[in-house]
């Protein structure tokens, strides 16, 4: 049937953003899990010929927020430290896997509502009234986070987190 | 050329992300040049995206996981009107007695500066935040059981409750519960849409004037509120006001005369 190819074509996306979104594999595919439930308990309210990924993604950062609230569970207070030994317990030997960990690392710091916008649109490449839609803001609001997460990814990455800490990419 | 044209941080995102026009996107690049700080942040910008593939693109290469495949093959499809949902709507018709006058109705409502929010919204917008989290028993007594529901809120409140039905505009009940408000009961109704948003529809007993639809809101979450005696209602939601406007609206006809 075409709607469940449909959304079985969307699987690795919806995969790749909830890992990417909540930084863990099992919760990520649990996610996406639930996310496929609602959808196909819904199915018949989705409208033919509307956008099947942008409906998707909608349930599954929905489903992510209200269970983040649920368990009161915040990925962003890990503690800072663990991220700092592994890190520096195993320097990556090349230059350019340095800079990619510096970018998950920056990544961890921001705000759920600062990463996801950044992922849907620098990873995902939704345009921006796709990625309103997704998160149910005006596009307004949409731009003004994504200036602000990229803003404070580019400090984070040339100055760490608090700006004490050296760069990442100038450990040899 | 204007060189003094400053580069707004709105024009350098929509810049990376292909959201300019061809003319604006000239205009821009020529404005780049002779702002090399603008420039710098545009190469980080574009940097970040670059290194956001680098991170994550691969995962899309993954099958999709057997078990997955089969939830999405094998889910049986439910009939597109639930038979608790006839049932239901035959009982809130019997339901449905003595709700009469309406502020909203024949003169326009007063724009009323909301000073002083009843406490029941705020009340109403707690008990919306705190319930609507939680996934595995966010209601009491489950739409399923939806004529006992109105009911048991019926006996509680002391009239005769009308709930809302909001399937037309794509929101199903989940179901409801009792809950104290001041030594008061009040109920709350909580829907969900398929994207897993959702309202709730708070009533408690109220003694005063009918009054129009007024609107609160605190951090999160958004309200409209209105008197319609023998009751107050309040209808929560993280929603941009437009949207909870219109279900209010739904709301507000679906539970009048």
């Amino acid at each position: 049937m075409n709607k469940r190819q449909a959304i079985l074509d969307e699987i690795p996306r919806l995969r790749r953003f909830a890992q990417a979104l909540a930084g863990d594999r099992d919760i990520a595919d649990d996610l996406v899990q639930d996310c496929l439930e609602r959808a196909l308990g819904g199915l018949h309210t989705w409208q033919e010929n509307s956008n099947m990924r942008a409906w998707l993604f909608t349930i599954l950062r929905n489903t992510y927020f209200n269970q983040l609230r649920a368990s009161s569970r915040r990925p962003n207070e890990t503690p800072l430290d663990e991220h700092h030994d592994s890190l520096n317990a195993t320097p990556p030997a090349q230059a350019h896997g340095l800079i990619i960990r510096d970018l998950q690392f920056a990544l961890k710091l921001l705000s759920d509502q600062h990463r996801e916008v950044v992922l849907l649109v620098g990873l995902e490449g939704m345009n921006y009234k796709e990625t309103a839609g997704i998160l149910g803001v005006p596009k307004g609001t949409v731009m003004s986070r994504l200036s602000r997460a990229r803003e404070l990814l580019k400090q984070y990455m040339e100055h760490g987190e608090n700006g004490n800490r050296p760069p990442l990419r100038r450990v040899k | 050329m204007s060189t003094s044209r400053s580069i707004t941080d709105a024009q350098i995102n929509a810049y990376v992300d292909g959201e300019l026009d061809e003319a604006s996107r000239l205009e821009f690049e020529q404005l780049l040049l002779n702002n090399p700080e603008d420039a710098a942040r545009v190469a980080a910008y574009k940097q970040q995206n670059d290194e956001l593939q680098n991170l994550y693109g691969a995962l899309i290469e993954e099958p999709v996981p057997a078990e997955m495949r089969k939830m999405v093959m094998q889910h049986k499809s439910r009939p597109s009107l639930a038979p608790w949902m006839q049932v239901a709507a035959a009982v809130t018709l019997l339901l449905v007695g003595g709700i009469t006058g309406w502020g909203l109705r024949g003169t326009q409502p007063r724009e009323i500066v909301a000073a002083a929010v009843p406490e029941y919204v705020e009340r109403a917008v707690g008990a919306h935040f705190v319930y609507t989290s939680e996934v595995l028993h966010p209601v009491e007594v489950t739409a399923a059981r939806e004529a006992h529901l109105v009911g048991w809120l019926s006996k509680r409140l002391g009239n005769p409750v009308k709930m809302p039905n909001l399937v037309s505009i794509g929101y199903n009940l989940v179901g409801g519960r009792l809950l104290e408000d001041q030594g008061s009961p009040a109920a709350q109704f909580m829907y969900e849409d398929a994207s897993g948003r959702r309202v709730t529809v708070y009533v408690r007993s109220y003694d005063g004037n009918d009054t129009a639809f007024k609107f609160f809101t605190s951090k999160e979450v958004s309200a409209f509120y209105w008197i319609d005696a023998p009751f107050a209602y309040a209808l929560s939601g993280e929603l941009p006001r437009q949207e909870l406007m219109n279900i209010a609206q739904v709301v507000y006809k679906e539970i009048s005369p």
